[in-house]
């Protein structure tokens, strides 16, 4: 994390002279946004930490964008995960992308928003090899699809594993007796 | 009569003589795979062509248990991910919450926090360090780490009553203060320390066969190692300088002076070298942190979420009300997410934590540091001989409860 207070300081259009001499991520992200509309949907800073929602068939171009780009440098891939909001809320799914920038030692979040009947989002495994294994584990547990993902099977799970374990309607014990095949 | 027997297909004699490959599984119950890993090796002889890990073995859905316990409830099974640095596991949990509930720390607790979380990062290195060493075929090593180990154990044991699973800070900051005499102990403890250090490189360092098995091997250049999203000492022994502690300071760490060792190789001996000395730097953080040790508080003032002392309790009506809610209905916490990370003793441990404002969160993630520095391991181990799989394994300091959570 970078200084919260920073962030807060250097929303579009407010930036004061306190706010640290580099680019802060959400200064970055607003950036990309003026340049690039498509990409960012919307921008949110709480705790400190800047989230910006990105439609999905933008992920990787955002990415490579934001990895390759001299001030960002977003190199590093730090996490990657599905969540689900609950049966009752549209859309149903979202994927976070951790990023950090090794050089600069800024991170923020990347967020594409998924409905429950469409669960399809680009892979980014070849802007970070890392997510390989991110994209599997979100894959194991939410049915989240990664298109173009080299090796995408479950990782944690049993092959023959019923459901997806970590969406809110499947139960905590499992299903009964067994949830394999 | 045609004299060809009448052989089902899958029991044909297939004679290939250039196909000299070989699929060969090694673990789940190897015992240098450090646990319930499988590796589906594919042989050239002796050359590994291909190296596939199989995890999951040990999966236990516990961010699945997460959603349904209380936030406090959630310490306890953070000890059981990375089971060698549970402190940190401990750590980087309360303070996403407590990033959420955007709490003031004391001064104390955020020492002691520090103080006990260098003793296990010195603890998690010295079972690498011994395990890794009986794993190339050093034995006596294993010894020398494991009587050091224990003394930090006891340390931690007097601290908080467990030895392998603490649950020793709090959100809001600590289980309790530190006990009387703790302080000396631990300053006899650090005075034996550097020189059981000079002990373990006697042992191994100038060791022709320990260098031998060593360098050269599993070789991870340091963009390779930044796209794999190494961290920690892997990535640092490929001479890449992040330390979360120094890049994205917690608990006070940018006012500790100690130094992120780096080697540019990138093979095993480098990251031994590095593990090495960050054991030596621990020990400085640790005299410092003694050093800033002054009497205060060691929970954050906020009646709702931390628990009240005893004696409080005993005297004042509001603290039993408080004790009373927290422990039957928890405490709110803000609709909001936040990812925490911290310099784990294996690297980059990240808490994904997202609230919807009640009392249960409503999803936590955990960021490995060893579930992204095993998926490398592909990389490391093409072309490399099958023992020195055994050596890779070793220097990625794996612990498998972390990978399968």
């Amino acid at each position: 994390m970078t200084n919260g207070a920073d962030n807060e300081q250097a929303l579009p259009g407010q930036t004061s002279p306190t706010s640290s001499q580099n680019s802060t991520p959400s200064l970055l992200v607003t950036k990309l946004q003026r340049s690039h509309p498509e990409w960012i949907t919307e921008i949110r800073v709480a705790h400190g930490e800047v989230t910006a929602i990105v439609p999905r068939e933008h992920i990787q171009a955002a990415c490579s964008d934001l990895k390759t780009s001299a001030e960002s440098r977003f190199d590093f891939l730090a996490d990657l995960c599905g969540v689900d909001r609950g049966q009752e809320e549209e859309p149903r799914f979202e994927v976070n992308y951790h990023l950090f920038s090794t050089t600069k030692h800024h991170r923020i979040r990347l967020k594409v928003l998924l409905a429950e009947d469409d669960l399809h989002v680009p892979t980014v495994t070849n802007v970070w090899r890392t997510a390989n294994w991110h994209e599997r584990e979100t894959f194991d547990f939410f049915g989240i699809v990664f298109d173009g993902h080299p090796d995408l099977r479950r990782i944690l799970l049993p092959d023959d594993w019923q459901g997806y374990a970590l969406r809110k309607d499947f139960p905590l014990r499992g299903y009964e007796p067994y949830s394999l095949k | 009569m045609s004299s060809t027997l009448n052989v089902p297909p899958q029991f044909e004699i297939v004679d290939r003589p250039l196909d000299s490959q070989m699929t060969i599984s090694m673990g789940p119950q190897h015992p240098s795979t450090h646990g319930v890993l499988r590796l589906e090796l594919v042989l050239d002889g002796e050359t590994v062509v291909k190296a596939t890990p199989d995890i999951g073995y040990l999966h236990t859905g516990m961010e699945k248990l997460f959603e349904y316990k209380k936030y406090q409830q959630g310490i306890v099974i953070t000890d059981r991910m990375d089971y060698l640095n549970p402190l940190g596991n401990n750590l980087a949990y309360v303070m996403a919450v407590e990033k959420l509930l955007e709490l003031e720390i004391p001064e104390r607790a955020q020492t002691i926090r520090v103080l006990t979380c260098e003793l296990q990062r010195i603890a998690s290195h010295l079972v690498w360090l011994g395990t890794h060493a009986l794993d190339i075929g050093a034995m006596t090593v294993f010894f020398y780490c494991f009587r050091e180990r224990e003394k930090i154990l006891n340390l931690i044991e007097a601290a908080s009553g467990g030895r392998l699973t603490p649950s020793y800070f709090r959100i809001g900051g600590l289980m309790m203060d530190l006990p009387a005499g703790f302080e000396p102990r631990v300053k006899q403890f650090l005075d034996g320390f550097l020189e059981a250090v000079d002990e373990f490189h006697t042992l191994l360092t100038g060791n022709r066969i320990f260098q031998k098995r060593t360098q050269g091997v599993g070789v991870i250049s340091a963009e390779d190692a930044i796209d794999w999203g190494l961290s920690g000492p892997c990535l640092r022994g490929s001479g890449v300088n992040l330390d979360i502690r120094r890049a994205n300071p917690y608990t006070g760490y940018e006012k500790y002076d100690f130094e992120v060792p780096t080697e540019a190789d990138g093979d095993v001996w480098a990251r031994y070298i590095v593990r090495m000395r960050e054991m030596k730097e621990s020990h400085k953080i640790v005299v410092q942190a003694l050093g800033r040790l002054k009497p205060g508080p060691v929970k954050a003032d906020a009646p709702k979420v931390v628990l009240p002392d005893r004696e409080a309790m005993k005297r004042h009506m509001d603290a039993l009300i408080h004790h009373f809610l927290i422990v039957a209905e928890g405490f709110d916490v803000p609709a909001g997410e936040v990812y925490m990370p911290i310099e784990a003793s294996k690297g980059e441990l990240g808490v994904y934590v997202k609230s919807d404002g009640g009392p249960k969160p409503s999803r936590v993630h955990f960021r490995g540091p060893s579930f992204v520095n095993l998926s490398a391991l592909p990389q490391m181990a093409e072309g490399a001989m099958i023992a020195d799989i055994v050596a890779i394994i070793g220097s990625l300091d794996i612990v498998l409860g972390e990978i399968d959570r």
